[in-house]
């Protein structure tokens, strides 16, 4: 990222307020790259999560079997220093467009001269029964206490909460995304007993192809995971209501269409998630409603259809020069910079955001990075490094051109895949791509 | 124990003390601008680059395997450049100065 330390137009926004809603990773980055550009103003950033702002990612890994209080995306202090006013703990109530307005659940409207979106994503909650929240008892109910989503730092000591000691409890996640394959892999190694139930014939079935989704089974496999596929679950029962609660005797039985059971300890949901749409929609900024999935549609500097309202990372549908359509991302990476693109435009700069889409996973000893997208591919490649344990890449192509590189436990195919996907002037030579006795350095994968 | 020094991009010179954690979780904690740590350090984003100096090239150690890969994503890239999030804060740091790298 090339920043330009030029400050413009610092008498225009002295005086102006700019306000923030959603402190995770863009909300942050946007609140800091407001100043770095030369907002003079005030800068407001809301959250309805009462902690400082944290990384979110190693809720998933580190942080469920760490002791671990989240790790602050910047200290308070930077706050601070930079004028960032942090108001956490508040959920804004409603956007006044005309009025320029936004107005938090307990106290009085706040004028806004420009308005960041960063208001992210929530998890889905299926229609499995036992999960509708309006057939449960949460005064006697198991269920309230022992099925948890993942999101949030409280979510994650709930759940450590609920466990005590992992040791041989008995954990079903529900949906074998990258989220639900890394609960399993943290609660494993807290020697909980994981069982991973999957909707698809093939875990990871939405974000890849069968290569990695069938090194990954072999891999939680191996650990002592146990893989369900086809494993659509219709219902959530408690065993024993009329008993005290026990989490030592399985108080909940996981039902599937299939007629297999399940005992658990205790549930975690993770079958992907929804743009917070509702705020925006109910100020009249437009949605876009894709056949699946809602997102807010922003142009190429993060703006919105109203001109002085911006929307920033998971929320938001946007277009990728690169690939050339629409798309939404679930990622540090988007978050971050078209927090920086959002900034730069607030500030009165001309960006245009372009960037290639990145993404990383650990599970156990094996970090997958991704690069790039590999829908619309017509080739793939898979190449084995034989110098080095469980290390390999998945290269998509369309035609010549590269469009993505899964890399596990080898980054320097991650790395080439970056550098070539950028600058798509070099061919790639297949034939010595996929030959493992061939070396891997641009000498022998590039065209000469 | 180890104390660093950062010396960051507007030649701002900082010392810190560290006990344990990474060499970036020191830097992010006390607002070294530069370091940014998007990744909340797991080799994966390249986000913590410094170049360790002349003298201090062998306290700090060799960068890894995969922390060299990574280092190729960047620019200003030299034999003295760390991700600093692969750099475990220990006795044997005591005294390093690191300019974080823009």
């Amino acid at each position: 990222m090339n920043h330009q330390e030029t400050h413009p137009t610092p008498s225009k926004t002295h005086g102006k307020t700019c306000i923030i809603i959603g402190a995770s990773h863009a909300g942050v980055n946007a609140a800091f790259a407001l100043r770095k550009e030369g907002w003079q103003g005030d800068i407001v950033l809301f959250d309805g999560d009462e902690s400082l702002p944290y990384h979110r990612p190693p809720l998933s890994k580190g942080d469920l079997s760490a002791v671990s209080n989240g790790t602050p995306l910047k200290p308070e202090k930077s706050y601070t220093d930079d004028g960032i006013t942090l108001r956490l703990g508040e959920m804004i109530k409603s956007i006044d467009r005309n009025a320029r307005t936004v107005t938090p659940q307990e106290s009085e409207p706040l004028h806004y001269d420009k308005l960041v979106l960063a208001v992210g994503a929530s998890p889905i909650i299926p229609p499995i029964k036992g999960l509708n929240p309006s057939e449960v008892n949460p005064e006697t109910s198991q269920l309230t206490k022992a099925v948890f989503t993942l999101r949030t730092i409280n979510d994650v000591k709930r759940i450590k909460q609920r466990l005590g000691s992992a040791e041989n409890k008995k954990v079903v996640v529900i949906g074998g995304g990258y989220i639900g394959l890394e609960v399993a892999a943290s609660l494993n190694k807290m020697l909980a007993n994981v069982t991973v139930l999957e909707r698809e014939e093939r875990i990871l079935a939405r974000v890849t192809t069968p290569t990695l989704s069938s090194f990954f089974t072999d891999l939680h496999t191996r650990h002592g995971v146990n893989i369900d596929v086809q494993k659509s679950v219709i219902a959530i029962e408690e065993n024993n209501s009329t008993e005290p609660p026990n989490i030592e005797n399985s108080a909940l039985t996981v039902i599937c269409d299939d007629g297999t059971r399940y005992g658990a300890d205790i549930i975690i949901v993770g079958v992907g998630v929804r743009v917070n749409t509702a705020l925006a929609e109910s100020a009249g900024i437009t949605i876009e409603d894709m056949p699946i999935e809602k997102g807010i549609p922003v142009d190429h500097t993060a703006k919105t259809t109203d001109e002085h309202i911006y929307a920033i990372g998971d929320c938001t549908y946007h277009h990728n020069p690169t690939y050339d359509r629409f798309i939404r991302l679930e990622s540090v990476q988007n978050a971050v910079d078209q927090a920086k693109t959002a900034a730069s435009a607030i500030c009165g700069k001309a960006p245009h955001y372009n960037t290639i889409p990145w993404f990383w996973s650990d599970q156990y000893d094996v970090k997958l990075q991704i690069v790039g997208l590999f829908e619309g591919y017509d080739d793939i490649i898979v190449r084995k490094e034989t110098d080095k344990e469980q290390a390999f890449s998945v290269w998509y192509f369309k035609g010549e051109k590269l469009l993505a590189v899964e890399a596990v436990n080898f980054a320097k195919a991650y790395v080439m895949g970056s550098k070539l996907i950028k600058d798509p002037s070099k061919q790639i030579n297949k034939a010595n791509l996929s030959n493992p006795n061939s070396e891997f350095k641009p000498a022998s994968i590039l065209m000469q | 124990m180890a104390k660093i020094t950062f010396i960051t991009s507007d030649n701002e010179s900082v010392t810190l003390e560290g006990q344990s954690g990474s060499v970036m979780e020191l830097a992010v904690s006390n607002g070294v601008k530069g370091i940014d740590g998007d990744c909340g350090g797991v080799c994966s984003c390249a986000t913590c680059h410094v170049h360790v100096a002349e003298n201090d090239v062998a306290k700090a150690g060799e960068a890894s395997e995969i922390e060299a890969d990574m280092l190729e994503l960047e620019d200003n890239v030299t034999e003295a450049s760390r991700l600093c999030c692969q750099m475990e804060i220990s006795d044997a740091l005591d005294g390093i100065t690191l300019t974080v790298a823009r």
